[in-house]
């Protein structure tokens, strides 16, 4: 716990002496009480898609509206990983918001890049999913850092001609040797994330087969657990053909290579069954893991009043609703699942949303387990990325 | 003799102070890129020797300010040393196999082939260059594929347990041809042959054919001739040829994540400790493994006279 504070004092201390450096002169740790009059334009720090205007396809358009609206033109910064999130907002006072995964998020925080935003300011804050409401990836001591956006799954994906009437429901398929329906062994024929963060797919499955390990969050690993982990990627490996990491090569490599059984995203899943392939989804029983994006605020927003308006904006539910479309995604207002033209009315539950609950969302390792245990207790997330290359490398 | 009133012109002047200075006159010609050189180029990998003193932050990821040798004991482990390996190693393989398919046709080229037939054939050999290098690694995805033309062609001429065969070998195999290292090799050959064949082709155009009747006459055996003449005056533009392909080889990233089995590549390790893991130190580090290769391959390809084929 003694760790924790310091965090927080340091996070703390950071707000504050940013605070106290930008011109504008916010008082401390003080939240906004209202939102003013807009201050013209918004910068939003993005995943490529996630700021549409209509450009790439008019129908997928969440922008247009939001400017004639409020007088907010809307400029978007897209980043390709996380860390060029972390990159761009630390320290920097031109942009004002950020479209977070859970795997930055807490780095966000605990740089003091991100500021707690005042969610009484944020009127439809009560239609968010009261599951995101209070997650772990943007609330820290019950401050809000942000407003959800999206999330999506980390599903299995099976061939229906391998698997014939007997599904697998277990990742068991991805993990041990096994001969499968149609006779010949899983060897060769699955494909696992390439992403580090998919060592905890392996916890997760770890903590339903093997109890004694005393897994109960796949993201934060004593060295026990985390080797253990390790070991059964390595065992992995040995049946892994690809590693995939780009969603086209995945659905190519479904289509053109046999593969019999991965882990995948909806979108993938949804696309081969569009071109009529046989490939079916499935949450395991050991439950899945996933990732959730939260619009979150710079501490040095230039334009705080549009950025409080762009975060309510966000959750209208026409919004939430292409955005899923557009992403096979699962919006954080669920009643943005009924009655969008571009969603259709199966398109919450193709994507995943009755699955929900089953769901462990992508955050960040670190070394003090995400502030529960003294620092040094978790194996942090910068070891997970040098030993799961070495896996993936065969040792 | 008169003497111009105006006295001489700006021309006169400029021409005038060089001639009178001749290393201002080697400093104008070299400013541009000595200041590319040495502030772009030396600039950035001196920057990057830095980054890889600094420390990482366990916690935030942040690069502190202190400095550590940790990057660089960390870039010896069992599993960066792999990756190097496997690079350096497939870089190797495939300078050699593009030096033993692009001989024949440069000599061929160079020899015996007719004005048209030559043109074309260089023509033949840069049009791939033309399109893009992705286009060309996915199709190469799709000929090399489970389903894909290649194995539908073995299976036709019944030579289907030859590849079996082939791709159960250890090491080598996999589940099929685009998942295997057999397959990330063919690849990798067909899209660095050009930048051999054509300095293969530049150095033997220099042969003349009198020192081959010299030796002939001489009554040295074909064979001799070869080895002696030919082989030895096309060396340097194999050398330089081979610089090319092993050290494209040494640096691409793109190949290895969609073709072959995902093993990683020092381009893929970098990328991922830098992209992914944030971990500029470990990443900076790294980087330094493939410039001491080439200078290493450099050298050695010096003294075969590589760069008086370049």
């Amino acid at each position: 716990m003694r760790s924790r504070k310091l965090i927080l004092l340091i996070t703390a201390f950071a707000l504050l002496a940013t605070a106290c450096t930008s011109s504008g002169g916010e008082e401390g740790e003080d939240l906004p009480t209202e939102v003013g009059e807009g201050e013209g334009n918004v910068v939003i720090v993005s995943w490529a898609g996630y700021i549409e205007r209509g450009d790439t396809d008019p129908a997928f358009d969440w922008v247009t509206q939001f400017e004639a609206d409020t007088g907010c033109a809307v400029e978007n910064k897209v980043a390709g990983t996380s860390d060029e999130m972390v990159a761009l907002m630390t320290g920097s006072d031109e942009y004002d918001l950020v479209t977070a995964s859970g795997d930055s998020s807490l780095r966000l925080i605990a740089g003091g890049s991100v500021q707690e935003v005042n969610i009484d300011l944020i009127e439809s804050w009560d239609t968010v999913d009261p599951r995101l409401q209070d997650a772990e990836w943007h609330t820290v001591d019950g401050a809000h850092y942000g407003v959800p956006y999206s999330s999506g799954f980390n599903v299995l994906g099976y061939n229906t001609e391998v698997f014939g009437d007997t599904p697998p429901d277990s990742w068991s398929v991805v993990f041990e040797e096994t001969t499968l329906p149609d006779g010949e062994s899983n060897a060769g024929r699955i494909q696992a994330y390439d992403g580090p963060i998919y060592i905890a797919d392996a916890a997760l499955y770890l903590s339903a087969t093997q109890p004694d390990l005393g897994i109960e969050d796949p993201y934060q690993l004593n060295t026990e657990q985390y080797e253990a982990a390790l070991n059964l990627l390595r065992q992995q490996r040995e049946l892994v053909g690809r590693y995939w990491h780009d969603a086209f090569i995945q659905i190519d490599d479904f289509t053109n290579e046999g593969v019999a059984a991965s882990s995948t995203w909806p979108f993938q899943t949804n696309v081969l069954q569009a071109g009529g392939a046989p490939i079916d989804k499935v949450v395991p029983v050991e439950g899945a893991t996933g990732w959730a994006d939260t619009t979150m605020m710079s501490s040095n927003a230039p334009n705080p009043n549009c950025a409080y308006m762009w975060m309510e904006w966000s959750l209208n539910p026409k919004l939430q609703g292409d955005l899923a479309a557009w992403f096979g995604t699962v919006p954080a207002v669920p009643a943005a699942c009924e009655g969008n033209e571009l969603l259709g009315p199966d398109g919450c539950a193709n994507n995943g949303s009755e699955s929900f609950d089953e769901i462990l969302f992508w955050k960040t390792p670190t070394d003090d387990c995400n502030g529960t245990a003294e620092a040094g207790s978790c194996v942090p997330y910068h070891e997970w990325v040098t030993d799961y290359l070495a896996v993936i490398g065969g040792r | 003799m008169t003497t111009d009133s105006k006295g001489p012109t700006l021309t006169h002047r400029i021409a005038r102070t060089l001639h009178q200075r001749p290393w201002l006159k080697v400093l104008l010609l070299l400013a541009l890129p000595v200041i590319w050189l040495v502030g772009v180029y030396g600039g950035s990998l001196g920057a990057l020797l830095v980054q890889s003193f600094y420390a990482l932050d366990s916690f935030s990821g942040a690069i502190g300010d202190s400095l550590t040798l940790d990057s660089w004991r960390q870039l010896f482990t069992d599993a960066n040393v792999a990756v190097m390996m496997r690079t350096v190693g497939m870089a190797a393989a495939v300078t050699v196999a593009s030096v033993i398919i692009a001989f024949p046709l440069a000599y061929y080229m160079a020899r015996y082939a007719h004005k048209r037939v030559k043109a074309l054939l260089v023509l033949a050999v840069l049009v791939p260059l033309w399109s893009s290098y992705l286009v060309r690694v996915y199709s190469w995805k799709l000929i090399l594929a489970a389903d894909g033309i290649i194995n539908w062609f073995v299976e036709r001429l019944g030579l289907g347990r030859a590849l079996q065969f082939l791709l159960e070998t250890p090491f080598i195999g996999g589940p099929s041809l685009s998942i295997s290292l057999v397959g990330q090799f063919l690849v990798f050959v067909y899209i660095w042959l050009p930048y051999m064949i054509l300095p293969i082709h530049a150095s033997l155009e220099r042969v003349p054919g009198s020192l081959l009747e010299a030796s002939a006459d001489l009554g040295a055996h074909p064979a001799v001739t070869f080895r002696k003449v030919t082989w030895a005056m096309a060396i340097p533009g194999v050398a330089a040829g081979s610089i090319f392909t092993f050290s494209l080889t040494l640096g691409d990233y793109i190949i290895p994540t969609i073709i072959g089995d995902s093993s990683p590549f020092i381009g893929l390790a970098i990328y991922s400790y830098q992209g992914v893991a944030g971990n500029l130190p470990l990443a900076a580090a790294f980087s330094f493994i493939p410039i001491a290769v080439m200078a290493v391959y450099l050298t050695a390809a010096r003294r075969f006279g590589a760069f008086e084929a370049l």
